[in-house]
């Protein structure tokens, strides 16, 4: 214990004494923040739907047949009621809802309003663009069957972003971006380092086990990875006034699974790299399709299986769903149990690797 | 220190080997170190000084052969070791953003010395290796001397029974190597066993014992004495007015192994088994017409060196017909 402070100790004196490592645990997260949250906005396929159909008409079926045809969306479920596509709707199950209210035949006759709703999971980008497509779909054409086609179908309403605001969708996932690029890299550059200047070949003759030595120099950065985490928060609802509707605590444990599972990569990309710059291109290497695969702004239904099964083992795609999950939708951490138990899998398998790879020795 | 009665050699190895793929870096090293002494590893560059010494602490894994390290078998008990042995790399490995109280604080708590006797061992190695006035000074920023004093400091801080020092004195200016020299003998006074590696004729000189490697091999060990009484070669010296011309003189001859220019003098190693060795070479410089003079001497650990490592380090084929 006394000797994971040692090096905890050492570790923090000389990252304060780095200025330009410093300088950076405050700056990319800042320089990343005012990027996304000003410049980004975002068309999609194959949104995972729920259908709560209470007409139950051939037209309400053609309606929602038509809806899948399109490609844009599939139908996953089937609820029973409002309240139960809710719920599929705030545990991550479906981004997209769909409800056809009983009197849709005679909506359809009259013509005073729209004939259903889609239901839009507001905390994720881009759906809202989907939406907006729906609202101007024709209704369905078919023999025997007729209506003012030119009426709109759908009335549209956005779940937990009824501002449709970007910053808000990017905000809560971008910390989870701002992490993997500081705590893959600095933890891998770290010790490197120490591999590139001899450090490494003294410390291992010293009685300081394998264990101890990775903690210690774990430890200051998961201070800074929730430095980090605290610094895009603030900034978010300072800034982009994004709503923290879930809990802080499970806001922040949340974090500190996401914290070690990127502190454990940055270890895995230590053991392989065998210089600094080796260690800075992996977690390019990991950022890219972290970036790109994990939902962060493309939604992840609309990809295709293989990027979705690459996209399962980045630890970036379940907190990305945890953060929208916790603050945008308020879900708690017993709703979200299925991405919790991902990263920790992760967290376990990876550190068996370093483990089984970083040995005491040279060779 | 010498808590201890010492009991068999600090150090034993037994035909130890590490292949680097093709490479044989360690070929088949069998040697024994008595405790309380300076050993020395002399050889050039590659010659797997290095390898044997990373080997002896663990850090490598032989790919042949034993060793026994102040009782403990390696690398099965290297762990055991830790707190017995100290290292010091070949280059300089502690925290060049970190300054001399902290390195050392930083080693201390690793070692697990406690508070107050981290402090006084901390002020007792600032004292005898002169760097109390240095205590807040980076150790980046020191010079090349000052880091080797900071780094044998470290390395004894926990007051280890083995010091294994790797060319601790490549990077330091020649009065910063005798002061060192001094610091090594004050440690074995106190009982501590050191192996240290150098290619430096005088620092081998100074050791208890000495092995000279050449690619990997051990070319030659035994007290420095020994060895330069039992060269395998005949020292002849020739100080001439026209060094060249009589090294040209010298030339061609098979039972002359090696031709040495010190100054106006040259140090000619001859095969020992060549009668009249004196005579022969005055008859090669008259036949020349080379004035000198020439004389047996004693060899010097230079010649023993030469012979051992093969009279021509860049001559493959020769070498190794000598060492056979």
């Amino acid at each position: 214990m006394s000797r994971i402070f040692a090096i905890a100790t050492k570790e923090i004196r000389q990252l304060r004494r780095d200025r330009l490592t410093f300088g950076m645990i405050v700056g990319i997260p800042v320089m990343q923040m005012l990027l996304f949250g000003y410049a980004i906005n975002f068309d999609v396929r194959g949104l995972s739907a729920g259908v709560v159909d209470e007409a139950r008409t051939s037209m309400s079926r053609a309606l929602v047949a038509d809806m899948q045809a399109s490609g844009v969306v599939k139908v996953t479920e089937h609820a029973a009621s409002i309240g139960e596509l809710r719920r599929s709707l705030r545990s991550g199950d479906v981004s997209i809802g769909v409800y056809i209210p009983a009197d849709f035949e005679r909506r359809r006759l009259i013509g005073d309003r729209p004939l259903a709703q889609l239901l839009v999971d507001g905390s994720e980008p881009t759906i809202e663009n989907i939406a907006r497509a729906f609202v101007a779909m024709p209704l369905p054409q078919r023999d025997g069957v007729y209506g003012n086609s030119a009426r709109q179908v759908f009335e549209v309403r956005t779940e937990y972003n009824p501002e449709k605001r970007t910053a808000v969708q990017v905000v809560p996932a971008l910390i989870g971006v701002i992490l993997t690029m500081t705590m893959t890299m600095f933890t891998a550059v770290a010790i490197v380092r120490e591999r590139e200047r001899g450090n490494l070949e003294l410390l291992i003759t010293t009685p300081a086990s394998s264990l101890e030595l990775m903690l210690g120099k774990l430890v200051p950065y998961v201070f800074i990875g929730l430095i980090q985490t605290t610094l895009v928060l603030l900034l978010g609802v300072l800034l982009f006034h994004v709503p923290i509707n879930g809990n802080l605590f499970a806001f922040y444990f949340a974090a500190l699974l996401f914290i070690a599972a990127t502190l454990t990569l940055g270890l895995i990309a230590s053991t392989v790299a065998e210089t600094q710059m080796q260690a800075f291109q992996m977690s390019v290497f990991v950022l890219l399709p972290s970036i790109l695969l994990s939902g962060f702004i493309f939604p992840f239904d609309g990809m295709p299986q293989v990027a979705r099964w690459i996209a399962q083992l980045l630890p970036l795609t379940h907190f990305v769903e945890l953060v929208r999950g916790i603050v945008l939708r308020g879900a708690g951490l017993a709703e979200l149990q299925v991405p919790i138990y991902k990263l920790l899998a992760f967290t376990a398998v990876a550190l068996t690797v370093v483990t089984l790879r970083f040995h005491k020795r040279l060779d | 220190m010498s808590t201890q009665a010492a009991s068999g050699p600090a150090i034993s190895a037994h035909n130890l080997t590490r292949r680097f793929g093709k490479l044989v870096a360690v070929d088949h090293v069998s040697l024994d170190i008595p405790r309380a002494t300076i050993y020395g590893f002399l050889g050039p560059n590659g010659s797997g000084k290095s390898t044997t010494i990373r080997m002896l602490c663990g850090l490598l894994r032989p790919s042949e052969g034993e060793c026994t390290v102040l009782g403990h078998p390696v690398p099965r008990e290297a762990e055991a070791l830790r707190m017995k042995i100290g290292y010091m790399t070949q280059r300089f490995s502690l925290w060049e953003d970190l300054t001399v109280q902290e390195n050392l604080d930083f080693i201390g708590r690793i070692f697990g010395l406690d508070g107050k006797l981290r402090t006084t061992r901390i002020d007792e190695r600032l004292r005898q290796y002169h760097l109390e006035d240095r205590r807040e000074q980076r150790a980046g920023t020191m010079s090349g001397g000052q880091k080797q004093r900071l780094a044998l400091a470290a390395a004894t801080l926990h007051e280890p029974e083995l010091l294994l020092l790797d060319e601790p004195t490549s990077a330091v200016d020649p009065q910063s190597r005798r002061d060192f020299w001094e610091s090594l003998f004050e440690l074995v006074d106190r009982g501590t066993t050191i192996l240290v590696s150098t290619h430096y004729m005088d620092e081998a000189e100074r050791c208890h014992g000495l092995a000279i490697l050449d690619r990997g091999r051990l070319a030659a060990e035994g007290s420095p004495r020994q060895l330069m009484d039992s060269i395998g070669a005949v020292v002849i010296e020739i100080e001439a007015d026209d060094v060249r011309a009589a090294r040209r003189a010298l030339d061609g001859q098979e039972y002359v192994k090696s031709v040495a220019q010190l100054g106006n003098r040259l140090h000619a190693l001859l095969d020992p088994q060549r009668q009249d060795p004196e005579e022969n070479i005055r008859a090669l410089l008259a036949k020349q017409s080379v004035q000198g003079k020439v004389e047996r001497v004693r060899a010097s650990l230079e010649d023993v060196f030469v012979a051992a490592t093969g009279f021509n380090a860049d001559d493959e084929s020769s070498s190794k017909q000598a060492v056979a």
